[in-house]
């Protein structure tokens, strides 16, 4: 159960956020349908550190982005989109 | 028998298998049935082999007992894990027709026939031959029965801060919580046991003077008096992240009659955890090492010392390390004579084994070969001493295989394990949280070292000398024959570890799997160690490298009823009323749950069925009015500069020319090009829009427009506001709604789909002239904290027209006669626009969220795909919704009934629905038959278009 800091709650408990999706499967609105596929079913995936993005949602309500160790759960930066 | 000085006064009466029995105050079921001269308490998991008591803790692998009755009745209870009450009702478990004649040990007999894998190789085999097996086996292998019964208990949740956590209040955890209490920091103790002290209630030792039970129980007064919680029947059950604590208290023992909650599920955030979990003793692998009678050598030594029942009257203690000679003494001092102590190692020394050798007959060299049984218990061993074979009589044997740290909430934590060479055993390497492992967690056994490291010199006195620095020895390994288990939960033996060797499972987490060593509810924590030096031998590498398995939470198992706390039944999830709650309640309303809310499905007159009266409102509607709550509704309201570019990227329908006062009907997108949402989008003000969408998916909706807004749009400047509560809303419909409503707010009706504010009853009001019923008809929006006059009036204007209240169900029979979809049942996530028939109003130049998907070869052609139909039935019975779309009985289904209704426009008794159906637009006219095998219903149905009512809208215009 991880602590989340939010930029505008402060340290909060993982239930309060909604995990959205890694920054890499942002699907842009004038991205062509090739790129917008792959980019929804085509993931880097990787071992270790990924940007994603979350919503404090029982919060403050604040979309965020997080740059989090997928291993160690580590949350290495926050900021507010 | 029972001796010692140590004996607790008062008689607690039990009852075993039937057999009333007394034990004492203090005691565990384990000690108490001990005490009474039971040894086979259980039979096991697949071979229905005689089980006793093997461990005096948590760790205990065989005896599972099932507590209490009724609902209380708990299966799978440790007999060593429960601590007696008057009237506690323990029966033993997989034992048919009884404990002592069991049928189903003719699987132990037949065991040949169940191998390790036997599962696998059974379910790669013809199915009709483990449909067989599964009924037999089923029946013959398990655990206990789970009751059937609601639990009477109530179970709650606490959450709580602590600077100092400790798990385990042994001599380490006592000596650490003591420092962080008194030095301020905020501390709780969670100790699993009833008492304080661990391996100190056991133990003959004694510390700054006192007996180590009596200098534990200060300890906790200190701590308690430095302001710091203990928290005793409280096991720790999960390390999560960011030091995370759960545990679960037991405020009444299983089965037991509580004066408050049962259960507390403590969710415990801490700066620090301190881990003072101890460690197990290792069983030795020898054929029989399961028999009644054989025991753990610390178990033994716990059953002496602590409760002060000899376990056995004639003991031999088999050891591979010094500690194990400590069963010796403590089982002489209650009077078991010691036939012999076997110790493997061929020259040990130290002041324990020199001690012993004085008053027990010493044996070294020595290794248990074999346990001989009588009618199910214990009565003989067979070893091998030197190059010789000897045997022993003996209803006691006190084993002991060295030690093995309890790590499990460490490496739950993601801390390291260290293998140490010397000990053979796993130690605590680096944590990856704030935590670290004190005392016998971290493989220290010697007493005075331990308290030294947290407390400065505290002197410390063992009779017996310094015996722990020798443990844990290393893991004791030898070829057995016959079946020795390594396992004695699941039945696994170490022939069981050589068939899966065979058969190439070579890695621990495929053994594991193949043998399902370890997966019981004990998670191996016996036998793991052992089983894990079998299989490095047998492959013949150093033992880290047969490697390990995960340790998953929870350490012991826990209720479900614990997880739940008070969030059952009626308190699962808030129930959401409606503002005009108490309005529709008078009127009759029946409920049904919509999404998170509670909304009025019908109001039956007295006499009329739920069916019944849903068909006459529907009917009212069709020819008079009618006026239905739709508060739940989901509204946004969107404003500001940006407010358009917002609208359009969310909603798939051209909206940019949409004027001032008017609104559509709009769809909404998931990316893969799905239908996710549906509504109307009205503007208001130039800038300023409305968008309504459905009751279940609003806060899906609410998320979709922040992120499309702050993550797509890049934080583009307009006002998402969440309007759908403080909205209430009521439609208005029927060929009468024009008049009533321009009866009631004095000015001209909108027409259709325009908006316009007015009053009602004196209270500001927005009517949006939408139609979902396909008559003539209004939302009208209000305040949700002024609704009731609003509610009042129209009541009263439709009653005077003829008309009154409908439900949700009127609702969908009038939706589905008119053709339109609803989220979650025509919309089911699988649609496109296109599937629906919408795929004419999408804008054609893209933008909104859902535009790349759609271009996806298999979604832009519409061959192959399952369209929207509308579905008559042509007999005389209803339809079976969700049946499937054949065209013969017994043939593949094409598509499948979403939605039916009983026909509102037309005579009695015809049934209509919607249906989704392969290449459906394409085969309007065609006869089909719906097809229920579940519900053993089959009704012919005509495909025809969605629509069964007005199709060119006319109703609409006044
Ligand atoms: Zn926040």
């Amino acid at each position: 159960m991880m602590l989340i800091p939010c930029p505008h709650c402060g340290p909060r408990v993982q239930e309060e956020f909604a995990y959205e999706r890694t920054l890499d499967s942002v699907v842009r609105l004038d991205d062509g349908p090739v790129t917008a596929m792959s980019r929804l079913y085509t993931r880097a995936n990787p071992r270790g550190e990924e940007i994603e993005i979350w919503s404090h949602v029982h919060g403050c309500g604040q979309w965020l982005r997080l740059r989090r160790d997928r291993v160690t759960h580590a949350i290495s930066d926050v900021e507010a989109i | 028998m029972r001796h010692g000085s140590g004996v607790r006064a008062g008689k607690v009466p039990f009852t075993f298998n039937g057999q009333a029995y007394w034990g004492q105050e203090g005691d565990t079921l384990a000690a108490a049935l001990l005490a009474n001269g039971v040894k086979v308490v259980a039979r096991s998991f697949k071979y229905h082999r005689p089980r006793g008591i093997m461990a005096a803790g948590v760790e205990e692998p065989c005896a599972l007992v099932t507590v209490g009755d009724g609902g209380r009745r708990e299966p799978n209870t440790r007999a060593t894990d429960v601590f007696l009450y008057p009237g506690l009702v323990a029966t033993s478990q997989n034992a048919w027709p009884s404990l002592s004649f069991d049928i189903g040990a003719i699987n132990g007999r037949l065991s040949g026939l169940i191998p390790a894998g036997f599962y696998y190789k059974t379910f790669f085999g013809p199915p009709s031959r483990w449909m067989l097996y599964e009924r037999v086996i089923r029946r013959a292998a398990g655990l206990g029965k789970a009751p059937v019964e609601p639990d009477p208990d109530g179970y709650c949740h606490r959450a709580a801060f602590a600077d100092v956590l400790i798990v385990g209040a042994g001599p380490a955890g006592l000596a650490a919580a003591c420092v962080a209490a008194e030095s301020g920091a905020r501390v709780i103790l969670l100790e699993q046991d009833a008492l304080p002290g661990g391996s100190l209630l056991a133990h003959a030792v004694s510390i700054d003077g006192v007996p180590g039970a009596e200098w534990a129980r200060g300890m906790v007064d200190r701590i308690r008096a430095a302001g710091g919680r203990v928290l005793f029947r409280t096991t720790a059950t999960g390390y999560w992240d960011d030091n995370f604590i759960t545990a679960v208290e037991r405020l009444a023992e299983p089965g037991q009659v509580p004066s408050g909650p049962v259960q507390c599920l403590w969710k415990l955030r801490c700066e620090r955890v301190i881990l003072a979990t101890g460690a197990l003793e290792r069983p030795l692998v020898f054929a029989g090492n399961d028999l009644p009678g054989v025991m753990l050598a610390s178990a033994a030594q716990t059953y002496a010392a602590r409760y002060g029942v000899a376990p056995g009257q004639r003991a031999v203690v088999a050891t591979s390390h010094d500690a194990g000679y400590r069963a010796a003494f403590a089982l002489a001092d209650v009077g078991v004579a010691i036939v012999a102590v076997l110790d493997t190692r061929s020259d040990p020394v130290g002041p324990l084994v020199h001690a012993a050798r004085s008053r027990f007959p010493v044996h070294t060299d020595a290794r248990v070969l074999s346990a001989r049984g009588r009618k199910g218990v214990l009565v003989g061993l067979e070893a091998a001493i030197g190059g010789g074979r000897q045997t022993f009589a003996a209803d006691l044997l006190a084993m002991s295989g060295g030690m093995s740290p309890v790590l499990h909430l460490h490496r739950q934590a993601g801390g390291a394990l260290v293998h140490d060479p010397v000990r053979d055993a796993y130690l605590p390497g680096e944590g990856r949280q704030n935590h670290v492992c004190v005392g016998a967690a971290t493989g220290e056994g010697d007493l005075a070292t331990i308290l030294s490291d947290a407390l400065c010199r505290v002197p410390v006195e063992d009779p017996l000398g310094a015996a722990g620095a020798a443990w844990p020895g290393p893991v004791w390994r030898q070829e057995a024959r016959g079946k020795a288990f390594v396992d004695f939960q699941h039945d696994v033996t170490t022939a069981d570890l050589a068939l899966a060797q065979r058969e190439g499972f070579v890695s621990s987490e495929h053994v594991k799997r193949y043998t399902t060593l370890g997966m019981g509810t004990d998670q191996g924590k016996t036998g793991a160690m052992v089983a894990l030096a079998q299989m490095a031998d047998l492959r013949g590498v150093a033992l880290p490298e047969a490697g390990l398995t995960t340790f998953r939470p929870p350490y012991t198992p826990v209720t479900m009823a614990a997880f739940a706390g008070t969030m059952r039944g009626d308190h699962a999830g808030p129930i959401r009323r409606l503002p005009l709650a108490a309005m529709h309640e008078a009127l009759g309303a029946q409920w049904v749950p919509a999404g998170v809310w509670m909304r009025p499905r019908a109001y039956p007159a007295p006499g009329e069925t739920i069916g019944e009266a849903s068909v006459r409102e529907a009917r009212m509607v069709r020819n008079r009015v009618g006026i239905v709550d739709v508060s739940s509704l989901a509204k946004f309201e969107i404003a500001g500069p940006d407010a358009l570019a917002l609208v359009l990227a969310v909603c798939a329908t051209p909206v940019s020319k949409l004027a001032v006062g008017r609104g559509r009907y709009t769809v909404m997108l998931r990316e893969d090009g799905m239908v996710m949402d549906d509504g109307t989008v009205w503007r208001v003000a130039h800038d300023r829009w409305l968008v309504t969408s459905s009751t279940g998916g609003a806060a899906r909706m609410a998320r979709h427009w922040t992120y499309v807004r702050d993550v797509l749009l890049d934080g583009a400047r307009a006002a998402v506001v969440d309007v759908g509560e403080r909205w209430a809303g009521i439609a208005l419909a029927g060929p009468s709604a024009c008049r009533v409503l321009t009866g009631l707010i004095n000015a001209a009706a909108p027409a259709h789909m325009g908006l316009v504010d007015a009053t009602i009853a004196g209270v500001p009001v927005r009517v949006l002239a939408a139609s979902y019923s396909g008559e003539r008809a209004f939302e009208i929006h209000v305040a949700a904290h002024r609704v009731g006059p609003v509610w009042q009036a129209l009541h009263a204007a439709v009653v005077e027209a003829g008309g009154g209240v409908y439900g949700l169900d009127a609702m969908d029979h009038l939706r589905v006669e008119k053709g339109h979809v609803v989220i979650g049942a025509e919309a089911d996530g699988r649609t496109t626009p296109a599937d629906l028939g919408m795929g004419g109003m999408l804008r054609k130049a893209g933008g909104f969220v859902g535009w790349q998907g759609l271009m996806r070869p298999a979604l832009s052609e519409t061959a192959g795909r399952r369209h929207l139909v509308g579905i008559t039935a042509l007999d005389d019975e209803p339809l079976p919704e969700g049946a499937m779309l054949v065209m013969q009985i017994g043939e593949e289904p094409q598509g499948h009934v979403t939605t039916a209704a009983p026909r509102i426009a037309a005579g009695e008794g015809a049934w209509i629905g919607l249906a989704l159906l392969t290449d459906g637009v394409a085969r309007h006219g065609e006869i089909m038959v719906a097809w229920s095998p579940v519900r053993d219903k089959a009704v012919r149905v005509w495909v025809g278009p969605p629509m069964f009512h007005d199709p060119e809208g006319v109703r609409y215009r006044d």
